[in-house]
């Protein structure tokens, strides 16, 4: 056991406290003046996705994390409220109806929710395999529907639309990607807030209970199959809001919104940052969205790199980053970080240079096997080397086994200092 | 006067072998009930038929009069049946508070709401700190109650089962595997909470029983051999034979 002091305050019952309200406000402020410091195009078209990935990786965590339900088709849910937005665009824009468009996501939740209803229906009277089962063959039975049921989902090419044609707000008509962004950001805040909020509810506190011991939680009152079919349906409309801002910002909606892949690949986002906390998916579509944007702009091989970390996740750290922050707020209350740092250093240091360094050897693998012949030259970390070049080689194996080496020597020294620094001071207790 | 819990002929198979074999009892109100017997004997299967845990195969269970056939764990504790488990059965990744205070979100009405806050309900906060009060834990209120030394997860799970407020207690071998002075505090905890509600309970320290309980069922092979008040009980000769004789002389 840590020897953490539990003397800390409690806020009292219901008391709305700065405390509590620092971390939101603080977010808050922050979106608002990202804009002004990542303020070309692309950034903002970054951290649009970002925050779509956001709300869609938290509705995620409501099952996996809170509820203890593993999904393999929640694309399903977002997919459908998306394509039901763009439809809706396409309808202001006929003239059939007409709204404001900051309002279009609710609409894409609400429909989220209503198949989130009728899936959960029967998807939620087990938890662990079968409902995992079904949530793998109901996602593959919507993504093949998108080529059957065309008029819905518009058959191989999607269906598209055109945002601007929704009633202007204070004259913003949402032309331009910093009007989108600002949009997209008050419904992140707006989500975020309320999935927390959901969280703190009886329901959403049973959710917890069922996670950890369904058959004690029936034995208190609860049906477990009824607590997890209201997460669920609370799940289904948080990702149709994030399909709602897809919708806006992309103006259009595919297939591979609602397939497998799609599903499979917030599973890793969440799971990367962390089930066990609120925030912690927060992290991992931050973090995926900018190894998915900035990665793929130098390696076609970003996707292993991807998965090589999410494997390593797994296995080194299954409390995902966010676990890993929280690690160290028992030192940190210590006041003993200090005792961290030269380790971190002498071994971790190493080991990142030992992984660039295999990343190199297989970037430079990949450039031997597959450019055209007599295409010798690559760019590997701001250098221009050969990939038939023997000295390269060398000096990048040299670098790997070197920062393996390194990073090895250096673990019994980190694995002393962490247990160093989770310990108390004599007489702390 | 309707007993509090009542047993008609009740009847369980597991494939081929009975377990259970015509099990008739009737539990007073506010009655502390001991069932005693050797292992295997099938008191947690008994247990786990009154509780729906598993269906049975013939027979009446009956709370208040009312039959529970066909009816789901959640559905009887609804009804006022609350249990503990021999096989300590918390929410171990939940704070100590935390399991305490969803034991406290049915009995006080929250249902499956999601349009309240639990921090805002000074009842249900209150409700739960007393709990903790009354099971010794306030200390270890904010620790995962996985955790938690093995006796304060028996008082932790004491302390769900009464949270409730029902009005039957069981207790399946709430002091299984506890030292004299750890058993000393559990029994001194159920006089406790269990003031003025029906207990039953599975126990093999005879100690206990005999300070416990108001009256004693023994339980071999799946049928009762005598029910009667612990002195009734010592005496009966079929149950020396059958068990007490060989368990009383254990205990010295």
């Amino acid at each position: 056991m840590t020897s953490l002091d539990h003397t800390r305050t409690r806020p009292a019952a219901g008391g709305l406290s700065l405390a509590t309200l620092a971390p939101w406000l603080m977010a808050a402020l922050f979106l608002a003046v990202m804009p002004f410091i990542f303020a070309d195009n692309s950034a903002i078209t970054i951290m649009n996705q970002m925050a779509i990935t956001i709300i869609f990786a938290l509705a995620y965590n409501m099952l996996l994390g809170q509820g203890g339900m593993l999904s393999f088709g929640h694309a399903v849910y977002m997919g459908l409220g998306g394509f039901m937005c763009v439809h809706i665009m396409n309808w202001m824009e006929d003239g059939a109806i007409s709204m404001p468009l900051p309002l279009l996501p609710l609409f894409g939740g609400l429909f989220g929710l209503g198949f989130a209803m009728l899936i959960g229906s029967f998807s939620t009277r087990k938890a662990g395999t079968v409902f995992a089962m079904i949530s793998l063959g109901v996602g593959e039975l919507i993504a093949a529907c998108s080529v059957i049921v065309v008029v819905f989902f518009g058959g191989e090419e999607g269906v598209s639309g055109d945002r601007t044609y929704g009633i202007p707000v204070l004259g913003v008509e949402f032309l331009h990607q910093i009007e989108v962004y600002y949009l997209t950001a008050f419904w992140l805040m707006l989500s975020a807030a309320l999935m927390y909020l959901f969280s703190r509810t009886p329901v959403g506190r049973m959710a917890n209970a069922v996670r950890d011991n369904p058959e004690r939680a029936e034995f208190l009152g609860y049906s477990q199959r009824w607590v997890r079919y209201y997460s669920f349906c609370a799940s289904g409309f948080f990702a149709g809001i994030a399909g709602g801002l897809f919708a806006i910002n992309y103006e259009i909606l595919t297939e591979e919104n609602l397939n497998l892949a799609t599903s499979g690949t917030i599973l890793l986002v969440t799971f990367l940052g962390g089930v066990g906390f609120f925030f912690g998916p927060i992290i991992g579509a931050i973090v995926f969205t900018l190894l998915a944007t900035v990665l793929k702009l130098h390696t076609e091989l970003w996707q292993l790199y991807v998965g090589a970390i999410f494997v390593a996740t797994v296995m080194f750290f299954p409390g995902g980053l966010a676990g890993l922050l929280a690690m160290h707020v028992a030192p940190w209350r210590l006041g003993k970080m200090g005792v961290l740092v030269k380790p971190y250093l002498t071994t971790l240091l190493p080991g990142v240079i030992g992984g660039l360094g295999l990343a190199g050897a297989t970037e430079m693998l990949f450039h031997a096997r597959e450019a055209a012949e007599g295409d010798e030259a690559m760019g590997l970390f701001f250098m221009e080397v050969s990939s038939h070049s023997p000295v390269a080689w060398a000096a990048v194996l040299a670098v790997t086994a070197a920062g393996f080496w390194l990073a090895r020597r250096g673990a019994p020294g980190l694995k002393a200092a962490w247990d160093e620094a989770n310990t108390a001071p004599r007489g702390r207790r | 006067m309707s007993a509090a819990l009542e047993l008609e002929g009740l009847r369980k198979s597991f494939g081929k072998t009975e377990i259970i074999r015509g099990v008739d009892l009737s539990i007073g109100r506010a009655e502390r009930h001991a069932i005693i017997g050797p292992n295997g004997a099938g008191k947690s299967t008994l247990f786990n038929l009154i509780t729906g845990r598993f269906p049975k195969t013939s027979g009446a269970i009956r709370l208040h009069g009312k039959d529970l056939t066909g009816l789901a764990p959640f559905e009887i504790n609804r009804l006022g049946l609350s249990r503990s488990f021999q096989i300590t059965n918390i929410f171990p990744k939940m704070s100590v508070f935390e399991n305490v205070r969803c034991a406290l979100l049915w009995a006080q009405g929250h249902r499956y709401s999601f349009w309240s806050l639990v921090s805002r309900s000074r009842e249900l906060n209150e409700g739960a700190e007393e709990i903790l009060e009354q099971i010794n834990l306030t200390a270890r209120r904010d620790l995962p109650a996985g955790v938690l030394s093995y006796a304060e997860q028996r008082a932790l799970e004491i302390g769900i089962t009464i949270a409730g407020g029902a009005d039957v207690i069981m207790l399946d071998e709430p002091t299984a595997g506890m030292s004299h002075s750890e058993t000393d505090y559990i029994v001194d905890l159920i006089r406790e909470v269990t003031k003025g509600k029906t207990l039953v309970m599975v126990e093999h320290d005879m100690g206990v029983v005999f300070g416990l309980a108001d009256r004693i069922s023994v339980l071999v092979y799946g049928e009762i051999i005598a029910t009667g008040t612990p002195e009734a009980v010592r005496a009966n000769p079929k149950v020396q034979e059958a068990y007490l004789g060989a368990a009383l002389e254990a205990e010295h």
